[in-house]
């Protein structure tokens, strides 16, 4: 252990961790204002925001020496006996040109600009800037261009920070940015006929503390200070990033990642970034309806619960496809739903979409090939819950035809077809055929039952990724219209009173699958790693 | 003071005196081969040490203690570069060694290298010098060719290999780190410190940057000894426990309105004065000299009542200048505006700043735009004011920066605008008699360089 003075606050830090000032100054609750610094990405210390005064105590005297001239705390360790200040009235000053200095040559449209409101320099000009603009120069750009197939980036209002650089060359190992030209005439570029392409190019617009990389999808589609953020989960692949969704109105405008130590860092791939589209097609499927004589016939979700629950009642022999797109307690709750009706009712696991391998990136996250984000949690549920669980391929291939089921039940949830003719001729032994799904397939075309799914977004539960990390969230936004969300639906049909309650139910959970257990005490907001009991 | 007998320019005008049979001729590395079959490492870094030789390139830190911050017993590679990288303006004292006699300079570094226990050295040399990489070049193969360099030099333990490596003209690979960058093919953005070269230089490896002119010093304090080299300079400050004194004999550049400017050596605490009547010959058609820059342009100005500062590492401080520099001294007569001389300069630094460090990339461009507009006849006082706040705000002495260059380009803002304020003032009235006092916004830069 070891102490470290900011602002004459005492601060305990461990001597196995190493800090700088910018991390010990965040721990004593100070913000040290900083561009190029980032967490994940190598020290540059070039954009001297955050400099300091620093200083050391003397361990036998306790008196404190201070360092005569300014440094970056970004690049000062803090370590047993550092001194920082950083409110003092040379700190203020260089905070000040540093400030001024970087608006020197800005454009200063920020009425325009997308980062507007989330802007570092904007922020930092009010908390640390120069009253009066003194850099009367002419005239002021706005040059824009286009540095990948999703990244623009507006030249003039970059602040030279590299973070971008580093990361491509840090953890994508891509390289594809640059720094082109030199002093005042610096900009970031590509290498000509080598576009910004890499799975995780997005997070350059998250790292930039300006306006200067855009994101062409989010670009002019809404101002920050409209939207809400919502803590969730990726459900792009089994590694279930930690994700902002930012909607207004129920209506998605980006997905960010959040920070979570133990899965994706701070960043996410591409293809859950943007992976989101789905959400608002106009093809989804928004209507619970049965086939009444070869006619689709509507119905109303409390009608159906009642006469889907007659449906499994009266079957003889029936099977649960748990689609791996569903939540835990999702898949819990239909799970016993049907079991308590029928205790040797086959438990299925749905279809897994695979694509490529795995990719991992150093100083990252893994992009798996797995892409659903809780194959791992349904079938531990099924697991738990004993019995017999088959695969979805042994389902098709040979299971549907000896077994003789009666009434099979698909849960989907699917982003994209995922089923064609040949599925369906394997189900034409089935007397009742429920399938929920997002949208139309020839499996829902050949359903008796088809009721629609929620996305993901719009639903509230938890995800076990690859790695056994249980997450939670709540839905970020409410489903279309005539779309009931799944745990809402499950809850209803099991019987329970009222509302879908995910926190008492995970509990529940969690004391009747020993593979949950750590989450007994409920989850907390960056999960909870189911791994910790089972080694106990 | 007695007359000089030149060391280090001993050869310069003679005939073929690059060529290795002439260099031989004059005992040319004997002292190599004393010491590399007589001597141990060791010993020739103490005899540094003991000389007091202190950098030739500008900051002046003392050569022997540079050598000692390597690791000690490391299993190598340790690397040598050679700052060639001469871009201050006005200096050319490197220019003159390599060009016409580089074999002491490959000399003096085989013995750096010997010492430091470096088996690889990099000659990293500017690109503005075409002469002096083919003369270089010429003598490094002259070199492998006669056994100076390569495997078992003079069938010792100890080999070398030595590779030129030309710069892409740019002011920053002076840096030691921004030299080391740019070797390693990158862009010369210098390096944060800690840490330093002497731990993690080139490669990732320990590495040791020293200038020409100081490891052609290394040459002659090893076959003269340290106390012939103590013989000369100026001892250290007594009041100043930091100040280890100025020894050696330096390459004075000369330049500007003198009658016969050029590159003259001479023990280091000579004066301005002195150089420019003993070598000099006086101020160019008898004028009257208004101004001086001490050693190269980032060194900042001596007014012609200061031309009694004697060039050595702390004289020029005294006098308000950064410090002694390349040694290069401009001498600027009566009709100098010294507002020309702040643009010219604020041009230069505006245009060679790397742009790694906010301050000075985007001071050195602001300072230019303001000193612009003085000039195109738009100024205000208050831009002064502003303009040293600029000054004072830029380089590793306030910490704002991560080199030392950023001082270099706020010392003659500070110096010029301190030393000759009553002539910006004045111009700034007599050209803008209208405004100089009030008119904010001021006019824009394009508009004050094309009235409409």
């Amino acid at each position: 252990m070891g102490t470290v003075i900011i602002d004459g606050q005492k601060i305990e830090i461990d001597d196995d961790q190493p800090l700088n000032g910018i991390e010990a100054a965040k721990l004593a609750g100070i913000d040290i204002p900083h561009f190029c610094w980032h967490p994940g990405l190598s020290v540059v210390a070039s954009c001297r925001m955050c400099l300091v005064e620093t200083g050391r105590t003397d361990p036998k005297t306790g008196e404190v020496s201070m360092l005569p001239k300014l440094v970056p705390a970004c690049q000062t360790p803090a370590t047993d006996g550092t001194v920082f200040l950083t409110n003092s009235d040379k700190v203020k000053a260089a905070r000040a040109m540093v400030e001024e200095d970087l608006l020197v040559r800005h454009p200063i449209d920020c009425p325009v600009c997308d980062k507007a409101g989330e802007c570092h320099l904007q922020d930092y000009h009010f908390l640390h800037g120069q009253p009066e603009r003194r850099a009367d120069i002419k005239p002021f750009h706005s040059r824009r261009r286009d540095v990948g197939r999703s990244i623009t980036l507006f030249v003039d209002r970059c602040v030279m920070c590299t973070r971008c650089v580093r990361f491509c060359r840090e953890v994508t190992q891509t390289s594809e940015l640059m720094v082109v030209n030199r002093g005042a005439h610096e900009e970031i570029d590509v290498f000509p006929g080598f576009p910004l392409d890499n799975r995780m190019s997005g997070n350059v617009v998250d790292l930039c503390p300006v306006g200067a990389l855009g994101d062409k999808d989010f670009l002019y589609s809404q101002r920050v200070w409209f939207m809400t953020r919502h803590a969730h989960v990726c459900s792009g692949c089994s590694t279930g990033c930690s994700v902002f969704v930012e909607e207004n109105q129920d209506r998605i405008y980006r997905i960010k990642p959040r920070e979570n130590p133990n899965v994706n860092r701070w960043w996410m791939c591409d293809e859950g970034r943007y992976g989101w589209k789905h959400v608002h097609d106009r093809r989804r499927l928004v209507q619970p309806r049965y086939r009444d004589n070869q006619q689709w016939v509507g119905i109303e979700w409390a009608e159906a619960t009642n006469r889907l629950n007659a449906v499994l009642r009266s079957a003889n022999n029936p099977a649960v496809v748990l689609s791996p797109h569903m939540t835990v307690e999702q898949a819990y709750l239909l799970a016993t739903h049907v079991r308590q009706l029928h205790p040797q009712a086959a438990l299925v696991l749905g279809y897994i979409p695979l694509r490529s391998e795995d990719t991992a990136f150093p100083n990252g996250l893994t992009i798996r090939g797995e892409k659903c984000p809780n194959r791992r949690g349904v079938q531990e549920v099924a697991n738990g819950l004993g019995g017999e669980i088959t695969s979805w391929d042994a389902f098709l291939e040979r299971r549907l035809a000896k077994e003789q089921y009666d009434v099979v039940w698909i849960a989907g949830g699917y982003k994209k077809d995922w089923n064609g003719a040949l599925t369906v001729e394997k189900f034409s032994g089935v007397d009742t055929l429920i399938v929920q799904e997002l949208f139309a397939s020839p499996l829902t075309d050949r359903a008796d039952w088809q009721l629609p799914a929620a996305a993901s977004f719009e639903r509230s539960g938890s995800f076990v990724s690859e790695s056994s990390r249980l997450q939670s969230f709540v839905r970020a936004l409410r489903p279309p219209q005539g779309v009931m969300a799944e745990e809402q639906f499950y809850w209803q049909l099991a019987g329970r009173e009222g509302l879908y309650n995910g926190s008492q139910l995970i509990g529940e959970i969690a004391r009747a699958i020993p593979y949950f257990e750590a989450a007994v005490d409920g989850v907390p907001e960056l999960g909870v790693d189911l791994r910790v009991n089972q080694l106990a | 003071m007695a007359e000089y007998e030149p060391v280090l320019l001993a050869s310069i005008g003679k005939e073929d005196s690059h060529r290795l049979r002439v260099y031989e001729a004059t005992g040319g590395y004997q002292t190599l081969r004393k010491m590399l079959c007589e001597s141990t490492p060791n010993n020739v870094t103490d005899l540094v040490k003991a000389s007091g030789l202190r950098g030739r390139g500008g900051a002046g830190f003392p050569t022997g203690l540079k050598w000692t911050f390597l690791p000690p017993n490391h299993p190598g590679p340790i690397y040598f570069c050679l700052n060639a990288d001469e871009s201050e303006p006005a200096t050319f004292n490197n220019r003159i060694l390599m060009e016409q006699d580089p074999h002491q300079v490959i000399e003096g570094l085989i013995l750096s290298c010997f010492a430091t226990g470096a088996e690889t050295a990099y000659f990293y040399i500017r690109y503005e010098y075409p002469l002096g990489y083919d003369r270089v070049q010429a003598a490094v193969d002259e070199c492998y060719a006669a056994g100076y360099l390569g495997k078992n030099i003079f069938g010792t333990d100890f080999s070398l290999d030595l590779y030129l490596h030309r710069g892409a003209a740019a002011y920053i690979c002076g840096e030691e780190t921004g030299l080391i960058e740019s070797l390693e093919g990158k862009r010369a953005w210098p390096r944060i410190k800690p840490p330093f070269p002497a731990v993690e230089g080139a490669f990732r490896k320990p590495t040791v940057v020293n200038n020409v002119e100081t490891v052609a010093c290394v040459r002659h304090i090893c076959d003269r000894g340290p106390d012939w080299f103590r013989t000369m300079g100026v001892l250290p400050d007594p009041d100043n426990p930091r100040d280890p004194g100025s020894f050696g004999p330096k390459l004075y550049c000369l330049s500007g309105h003198v009658e016969r400017p050029g590159c003259y050596e001479a023990p280091l605490g000579l004066t301005v004065d002195e150089l420019i009547e003993r070598f000099g010959g006086g101020v160019w058609k008898g004028r009257r000299a208004k101004a001086a820059i001490p050693g190269g342009i980032s060194m900042g100005l001596l007014r012609h009542d200061e031309f009694d500062c004697p060039l050595d590492f702390a004289g020029p401080g005294k006098y308000g200048c950064l410090g002694l520099g390349t040694a290069a001294v401009v001498v600027m007569d009566e009709t100098v505006s010294m507002i020309d001389f702040l643009h010219n300069s604020c041009q230069f630094f505006a245009h060679e700043s790397c742009g790694q460090c906010t301050p000075c990339r985007e001071g050195t461009s602001w300072a230019l735009a303001i000193i612009k507009r003085i000039q195109a006849g738009k100024g205000r006082l208050k831009d002064l004011e502003l303009l040293l706040e600029i000054g004072d705000g830029i380089g590793i002495i306030p910490g704002t920066t991560i080199c030392g260059l950023s001082d270099g380009a706020a010392w003659p803002i500070k110096n010029a605008i301190r030393k000759f304020r009553d002539e910006f003032e004045q111009y700034i009235r007599e050209t803008n008699p209208g405004g100089y006092a009030r008119i904010s916004p001021a006019i824009a830069l394009q508009e004050a360089e094309h009235p409409s």
